[in-house]
């Protein structure tokens, strides 16, 4: 049967478009109106053309944020991916305590944000946290409201603490998905273990690992309420990143064109490397089915 | 290459299953000829894959003993027994090359570049992967992969014995022959032990020198596919071999005649009278139609397969079905049968009872 074209069923995605537009386009056109125009209040606007965003690309104190968090979101991916691979590569395979380590890992996974930021806030105070008191007590010079080198080490262990085991539970699905098959022939060819985590568990988990990356990626390139309740961006700037920057300038500093600008662009480049994410991931599963 | 020997082997998957007699294997006795052409052939979960996977030493046995060439191998791990295995799915390698594919159980045993690079070129000239060498394994076909896994399972000289798994499961009839075909002449050539499991009678028939038929955990019979199908011993291998199978009818025997339903007919051999349920065997391929000698039957309905007819009939009550050659005349006038006294099996219990010659 021929397929019959009718241009009219574009019709039924309207309520679906007015509904996007009502929840994120007109909000964002709002973001895009400060982002292009100065204002002195009163609701009155001049057009200010790319000057925002052009002292944005300029300003020093985005590139400071920016290194930093491109710092922290390549330290928090080289940790929580290696060490979730190597979490799920010991996990049990089935029985009681497959079951009780699922559940003991997902729970980290189900606290509110800020409260994960204040268990860590208050766990690393050194006058009443027991990891701030053990610490001190030890003799370490620790004290993460005013050694930058201090913070960043909380906030990392805190980010491995809250995550790993989102990238453990991925690899442990991809793992669990391979058959018993592949193990035993790999015994019959006299693989090394080595070798069967470099041909078979890897290539095999590799989909799940690359969904994992994604998601710690955007997910920690937009970090703001877990640092923000622990450092609050400090001690100084030292740990204010993108997120807690661009909130400092739009709400504390009420800088609206400049923040406008910048969250435009942040949202840009998110967008860009999710977009090549997406491309690799459908390109390698073109491969597999080809 | 060895002689595999099984003494007294069980297995049982449940933990305390050797004592409550929850056996998936029950205790067997067999020893695997080095060079033979072996088929474990059965019916889906009869334990044709954990007694593969104990020789392999996947499995330990819960019981009894695994010899090579008299050395007891029953502890040793797969790794030790220098045997191969093809599964009944495709595994390869997907990140290797076919080339890499192939050469991976010979490089994990520290051969020499030169005596890998033979041998590959030659086990992958014999499978047909010649032209693919050199591509990755992932994104090939299912056949090609499967082409894979077979390859690497022959590519090791000097295993004792290769084993294979139903590995014709995911490949198209047409293909499915033509590697069939392959294995058999691989056979010839290099000689090694084949043990390959299948529920398919066609594949076994064609691939074995010997056929090992099992059923709910036991060996039921062992022997050419000839002997199978002529004289099967337990009703099992006779309903399992053949298409369709042999036809069991319950009889009263006495000496050298059969009696059903009060009507008499002669049997190859002489009996002695023996206790139990009595049946006879008789293959469809070896009852004539007739229209004035045999056994009155009720013809229910004719089934054209090609170069012959299968009649299901009644005889006694009991379901009967008769093969009609090609060119074979038969009409709805022939209400008899008449059964070639030679190719008569009698069984006691579902067991065959060997007769006296006349």
């Amino acid at each position: 049967m021929a397929k019959v074209q009718n241009n009219r069923a574009w019709l039924l995605v309207l309520p679906v478009l007015a509904l996007v537009a009502f929840s994120a386009v007109i909000p964002l056109m709002t973001v895009v109106n400060y982002a292009f125009n100065d204002t002195f209040g009163n609701n009155q606007f001049f057009w200010n053309g790319l000057g925002w965003f052009e002292e944005m690309v300029r300003s020093e104190r985005l590139h400071a944020a920016l290194g930093r968090q491109m710092v922290f979101t390549g330290t928090i991916l080289a940790i929580e991916v290696p060490l979730g691979i190597f979490v799920a590569l010991n996990m049990p395979k089935k029985g009681f305590w497959a079951s009780l380590c699922l559940v003991l890992m997902a729970l980290p996974l189900l606290i509110p944000f800020n409260v994960v930021g204040t268990i860590w806030q208050i766990f690393c105070r050194i006058d009443i946290g027991l990891l701030g008191r053990a610490m001190t007590a030890l003799g370490v010079d620790y004290n993460y409201t005013n050694d930058p080198l201090d913070a960043w080490v909380t906030l990392i262990i805190m980010d491995v603490w809250h995550w790993t085991s989102l990238v453990a539970l991925l690899c442990y699905a991809g793992l669990q998905s391979i058959p018993n098959a592949y193990y035993q022939a790999a015994r019959i060819d006299q693989a090394s273990r080595w070798d069967i985590f470099r041909y078979i568990e890897l290539p095999k988990m590799s989909g799940v690992l690359l969904i994992a990356v994604l998601l710690r990626f955007i997910d920690s390139f937009m970090i703001y309420t877990e640092p923000f309740v622990v450092t609050g961006g400090g001690p100084g700037n030292s740990t204010t990143f993108l997120s807690i920057d661009l909130v400092k300038m739009a709400i504390g500093q009420f800088d609206l064109g400049p923040a406008a600008a910048f969250s435009l662009m942040y949202f840009l480049v998110i967008l860009l490397i999710s977009w090549v994410f997406y491309t690799v991931m459908v390109a390698r599963d073109a491969g597999e089915t080809r | 290459m060895a002689q595999i020997t099984l003494s007294d082997l069980a297995h049982s998957y449940v933990h305390n299953g050797a004592e409550t007699g929850d056996f998936a294997l029950k205790t067997l006795n067999h020893v695997w000829q080095d060079g033979g052409a072996y088929a474990l052939l059965g019916p889906s979960g009869c334990g044709k894959t954990t007694l593969l996977n104990i020789i392999s030493g996947l499995i330990t046995p819960s019981r009894g003993r695994v010899l090579f060439d008299g050395v007891d191998m029953t502890e040793s791990p797969a790794e030790k027994r220098n045997i191969a295995q093809v599964f009944q799915f495709p595994v390869v390698y997907d990140t290797m090359t076919v080339r890499e594919n192939l050469a991976f159980p010979l490089k994990n045993r520290g051969l020499a570049r030169a005596a890998i690079q033979a041998r590959v070129a030659l086990i992958a000239e014999m499978m047909g992967l010649g032209d693919i060498l050199d591509r990755k394994a992932r994104g090939l076909p299912a056949d090609a992969k499967q082409k894979i896994s077979l390859a690497r399972g022959m590519v090791r000289e000097s295993v004792n014995a290769i084993l294979f798994d139903e590995p014709l499961t995911v490949i198209d009839p047409q293909l499915k022959w033509e590697l069939r075909t392959q294995l058999k002449s691989l056979h010839r050539e290099l000689r090694h032990t084949m043990i390959y499991v299948t529920h398919d009678q066609v594949e076994a028939l064609t691939f074995a020198d010997t056929v090992v038929m099992m059923h709910e955990g036991r060996v039921l019979q062992t022997g050419t596919p000839e002997s199978l199908f002529e004289t099967p011993a337990h009703t099992f291998v006779g309903h399992f071999i053949g298409s369709p199978g042999m036809n069991f009818l319950e009889a009263k025997i006495e000496g050298s005649r059969g009696v059903i339903n009060g009507q008499c007919f002669p049997l190859g051999a002489s009996y002695r009278t023996a206790s139990g349920f009595t049946q006879i065997g008789i293959r469809p391929e070896y009852i004539q139609f007739s229209a004035d000698e045999g056994l009155p039957v009720v013809v229910k309905h004719v089934e054209d397969v090609g170069r012959r007819r299968i009649v299901h009939a009644e005889l006694a009550n009991s379901p009967i079905s008769v093969s009609v050659p090609e060119g074979q005349f038969f009409d709805n006038t022939m209400a008899r049968v008449r059964f070639m006294p030679d190719k008569i099996n009698i069984f006691v219990d579902d067991w065959r009872v060997q007769g006296e010659a006349l």
